[in-house]
């Protein structure tokens, strides 16, 4: 269209002739824009940092279990396959990470108090790619092997019973023949976690250690599959299930946590709703902005017909001058966000609430996370809405009738 | 001053769509805010009563340190004399006494540890809802009996029901070996896993036998009449209790210390957003009016030079914002008011709402009430803030030069 | 051959209660190349019939005749297409866009008639020069005299060679001197390039220049008179 760039000189003049106007309405875009894309990077990142947490206490994207075991998570509903067998099946598959584990309730006694507890039996080393417990952070040591003989339990749980590094404590478990099992345990080292609670929750063991302890040989409760993205599971979900016949039980992480994997899908929608909530209470102004701004040029816009301009130009003039407007409040509003997104990247501290976030699932560091596809949706929302309400007052502009116009407040 | 509104109602109606645009900016955001503040209020209420009456109580009495500690040996002594003379000193059967322990929870098939509470029978169900939310079975009707309750998740684990056997080991008080048999006499399901899973109940006077308490419990809950009334009871009961030992009174608070954080996180977030929406509508408002000035520069110009002074002039201006803005509100709190009363009655759910909910002791639809506090309070903010947007445009009057201005057009 | 043939028009506005004729029953030719003035008092119709003859204003009957069309029939995108391609206009004001410069404003009607810029450029100066402009071009409307602006109109309304100029009252803000110039120019635009002008005013000096002179009254011709040239 040839008559395009008339039509947009003439937005971009007529936009800064009245420039504390439309200044004014830059601000409010801009700020509307930072305040979309900034909440929403703080959202993301607390959601992010709970299911990467959540995720990591699973663990993993994928998992198998014997049927029973979901409902029943008792040794006597181990996993069909041994060890042996399921590194034939899953070695060289392909995952980023994947490992068999022993995972039962059990009861740890410390000399001075008891305490219930989830004992996990693990691989360390196979292990150290998912787990939530950063094994370097650990006071004293983590596991060493799949035959450690120690324990690793967390800061809080020894507070709780009175213990430390290098001490006694007692693990009591079942074993599948509904006797008591148990043995003492030297403890080589305390774990720190995000979420405190977990602190309490979890005891770890060499993997070979608890098959000893619980008698049964070669087999696991549960095996766990990573694949590069939590939030497309299927690909390592095919490959697993394809692997297995149905002596077992696939389950993808969002089965397993329902919690979480609705707050992923919920906060895509609630992030949406606030993009658009704020278009919204902007969208007044800027219909207001172009009904007066037409109306100041009727006289000019008479002219314009009467020099042979088509409506559908005047039409076009117009909407040129709403995007534009849009356009660079977005640009700003973007430059804004990621201004202040990118220092606070580190980590806002917000312990003062952190009891409070551990009820949500979260930590007491919040991470904003600034995604691309994030701005990509409130710049692209904002422009398709913003287009659709311009329509309107650039509508009437082109019906005008030039005569009418050129004599108006004539 | 009659004549001043008149003329400054008038002056807003030169221009009906503009005025209506501007107006719409605050009604939208006006029925937003009434609308999500209702929810609000009303949803940090329900999340904390739903949260306490499950267990924790308003009130609990307790030994020094047990709080953190959680430890069998930091008792209350005499817990049930205690929780009597309580109760007839503030007449109310809101008052329960129990006691703690960890053990081994063993069924026929299955071991699982547990926590233990010894309760009260006949006061339990008044301090906590657990009583109400037996699914099979009863709950404990004798104080002394062998009877145990269980949650639903536990007793699938265990995979016994009403009328199985569950053998109880733990340690005493003294640290002595404890043991005993009970009886399974009914099934809740209060549908927090935690409680569900890791929670057993059996008579107080039962649990003071079998761990060797000698008398002694570790809490004494109190429930009080509302949530405001709570600060007040703690003081009397701190006083009623002063001279037993070094007992302490903890608050929900400091027993729950994630409630109260959890509220003011949301509240922080939602702050924010209702600042941002007052921000845009000021905007707007402000954008609105400089442009009402500016056009009427000849205007003014004309009437200062008749004598008007700017000062008063500036008044007219920051008057026809308040109208507008008077306007926005009363439309805005009656849309709102109306959206929440609509949604009140008939419930209010989003999709993926009702897992989430459960999490926080919340109800998977929402029954929003409109007070008058929350129906005014966001209206009444933006109402501010358009009238400090006019301050501006008001301002530039002050400046203007009769002559000049008339020679605008 | 005939420029502009209006037969038996009419035109009434309500103003208020009372109804106006400002066309009455009007007929009117005019011959490519005449250079012709409307005259009336205020009020007197010029402007409804310059509208009309221009398609900016259809009449309530008759017939309006422009270069063998019939503009009273033709569509709104016809007229505008009329518009551009052979009618120049000048208005009594409000002439310019203020927004863009001199030069801007001439080159508008050839932008959206889609003349390459090249050709643009050279015709615009070409004309601000003739009419006496060359070194206002980057000027925006509001830094100029009436004068100046008035120019500027006429310079647009006939850059791009239109075979019929309408103007309205062009003389009303420019004094005495300038309304001559200005006069100068519409003569020697007649002469040379043979542009057919109808200019409606009241001015007694743009009369003298005139070759035809139309006086109107109450929507009606009440004289029709050809001019010796002065």
């Amino acid at each position: 269209m040839r008559i395009a760039p008339v039509l947009g000189r003439l937005a971009w003049r007529y936009l800064w002739r009245n420039h504390r106007r439309t200044i004014i309405m830059l601000s409010a875009i801009s700020i509307g824009a930072w305040a979309m894309m900034f909440m929403t990077a703080l959202t993301r990142g607390m959601v992010d940092q709970m299911i990467s947490d959540g995720i990591s206490v699973i663990p993993g994207h994928v998992q198998i279990h014997h049927p029973g075991y979901l409902d029943d998570p008792s040794i006597a509903n181990r996993l069909p396959y041994t060890d042996a067998e399921l590194a034939r099946r899953f070695d060289g598959a392909g995952f980023v990470a994947w490992a068999s584990r022993v995972r039962v309730p059990a009861v740890i006694t410390s000399e001075r108090e008891s305490r219930g507890v989830t004992l996990l039996g693990i691989d360390p080393a196979a292990e150290r790619a998912f787990s939530f417990v950063d094994y370097d952070a650990v006071d004293g040591r983590f596991l060493e092997s799949v035959d450690d003989s120690g324990i690793v339990i967390g800061a809080k749980l020894a507070g709780t019973l009175e213990t430390e590094v290098g001490k006694r404590v007692v693990l009591m478990t079942q074993d599948p023949e509904n006797e008591i099992a148990d043995r003492g345990f030297r403890v080589v080292g305390l774990f720190h976690a995000n979420i405190e609670s977990y602190e309490d929750s979890f005891v770890f063991v060499g993997k070979r250690t608890a098959q000893d302890l619980l008698h049964i040989g070669d087999t696991t409760t549960e095996a766990v599959f990573v694949g590069d993205d939590y939030r497309n599971v299927e690909p390592v979900y095919d490959i697993v299930s394809a692997a297995v016949d149905d002596t077992v039980r696939v389950s993808r992480w969002t089965e397993i946590d329902t919690y979480l994997g609705t707050m992923l899908k919920t906060m895509d929608g609630f992030m949406l709703i606030w993009v658009v909530v704020i278009f919204l209470a902007l969208s007044f102004g800027l219909v207001n902005t172009l009904v007066m701004a037409v109306f100041e040029r009727v006289r000019e816009i008479g002219l314009m017909l009467a020099l042979g301009m088509k409506p559908a130009m005047i039409l076009g003039q117009i909407l040129i001058e709403s995007m534009l407007l849009l356009g660079i409040g977005l640009l700003i509003g973007d430059v804004l966000a990621y201004a202040t997104v990118k220092p606070l990247e580190s980590g806002i501290d917000i312990s003062i609430v952190a009891q409070g976030m551990e009820m949500f699932g979260a930590s007491s560091m919040l991470y904003p996370a600034l995604y691309l596809k994030d701005v990509i949706l409130a710049n692209v929302v904002v422009l398709i809405l913003g287009f659709f309400a311009s329509l309107s007052p650039a509508w009437r502009a082109s019906r005008y009738e030039p005569v009418e116009a050129i004599t108006k407040v004539g | 001053m009659n004549i001043t509104l008149r003329l400054a109602w008038r002056n807003l109606w030169r221009q009906p769509r503009r005025t209506w645009l501007t107006t719409g900016a605050m009604v939208f955001s006006n029925v937003l805010l009434v609308f999500m503040i209702s929810l609000q209020f009303g949803m940090y209420g329900l999340m904390i009563d739903n949260t306490l009456q499950v267990f924790t109580g308003h009130l609990q009495v307790q030994a020094p340190g047990y709080k953190d500690d959680q430890k069998m040996r930091q008792v209350v002594p005499d817990v049930r004399p205690l929780a009597e003379r309580l109760r007839e000193e503030f007449d109310s059967d809101r008052i329960a006494a129990r006691g703690w322990a960890f053990g081994l929870a063993s069924s026929a098939e299955r071991s699982y540890g547990i926590g233990i509470y010894g309760v009260e029978p006949e006061f339990e169900p008044k301090v906590s809802n657990i009583p109400g939310l037996i699914e099979e079975g009863r709950y404990l009707d004798e104080p002394s009996a062998y009877d145990i309750v269980i949650g639903s998740v536990l007793a699938r684990n265990l995979r016994v029901s009403v009328g199985d056997e569950i053998t109880i080991l733990g340690s005493g008080v003294d640290g002595s070996f404890a043991a005993a048999v009970l009886n399974v006499a009914g099934i809740f399901r209060s549908g927090v896993k935690e409680i569900d899973r890791n929670i057993a109940e059996i008579p107080l006077a039962t649990f003071q036998e079998i761990f060797f308490m000698n008398g002694a419990g570790h809490q004494v809950v109190i429930m009080a009449p509302s949530l405001g009334a709570v600060p007040e009871l703690q003081a009397r009961v701190e006083a009623a209790i002063s001279g037993d030992g070094d007992l302490v009174v903890q608050d929900w608070d400091a027993l729950q210390p994630g409630l109260k954080q959890m509220i003011q996180a949301d509240m922080s977030s939602a702050f924010f957003m209702y600042g941002i929406l007052v921000i845009l509508v000021a905007f707007s408002v402000l954008n609105t009016q400089l442009m009402s000035v500016l056009e009427r520069t000849h205007e003014f110009g004309v009437v200062m030079a008749l004598g008007m002074k700017p000062g008063r002039l500036g008044r007219l201006v920051m008057l026809e914002t308040a109208m507008m803005g008077m306007l926005g509100l009363v439309l805005g709190a009656i849309a709102g008011a109306a959206l929440t009363i609509w949604l009140g009655i008939r419930g209010y759910t989003i999709p993926g709402m009702e897992e989430m909910a459960a999490q926080f002791n919340l109800p998977g639809r929402i029954y929003p009430q409109a007070t008058v506090l929350s129906t005014l309070i966001g209206p009444t903010v933006v109402f501010l803030f358009c009238l400090l947007a006019s301050v501006y445009p008001a301002w530039r009057l002050r400046r203007l030069h009769p002559v000049e201005a008339m020679r605008t057009h | 051959m005939t420029a502009v043939r209006c037969v038996d028009i009419c035109k009434t506005y309500a103003q208020g209660d009372v109804d106006i004729k400002a066309l009455d029953h009007l007929s009117i030719e005019v011959a490519k190349g005449e250079f012709v003035c409307l005259m009336s008092p205020s009020g007197g119709g010029k402007t409804t019939l310059l509208n009309a003859i221009g398609g900016l204003d259809i009449p309530d009957s008759g017939e309006v005749w422009v270069a063998d069309k019939r503009v009273d029939q033709m569509s709104k995108g016809e007229l505008a297409d009329l518009r551009l391609a052979n009618i120049g206009f000048v208005f009594q004001a409000y002439n310019l866009i203020p927004v863009l410069t001199a030069r801007e404003n001439v080159e508008f009607v050839m932008q959206v008639q889609g003349v390459p810029a090249a050709e643009r450029r050279q015709k615009s100066t070409a004309i601000l020069e003739e009419v006496g402009l060359q070194g206002l071009e980057n000027r925006r409307p509001a830094e100029m005299s009436g004068g100046q602006q008035q120019r500027v109109a006429v310079a647009r309304a006939i850059v791009s060679r239109p075979a019929l100029v309408l103007a309205d009252e062009p003389t009303a803000n420019l004094d005495s001197h300038t309304s001559d110039d200005l006069m100068e120019l519409f003569t020697e635009l007649n002469e040379h390039h043979n542009t057919t002008f109808i200019i409606a005013t009241h001015d007694q000096r743009v009369m003298g220049y005139a070759k035809r002179l139309v006086r109107m009254l109450d929507g009606r011709i009440v004289e029709d008179i050809p001019q010796n040239a002065s």
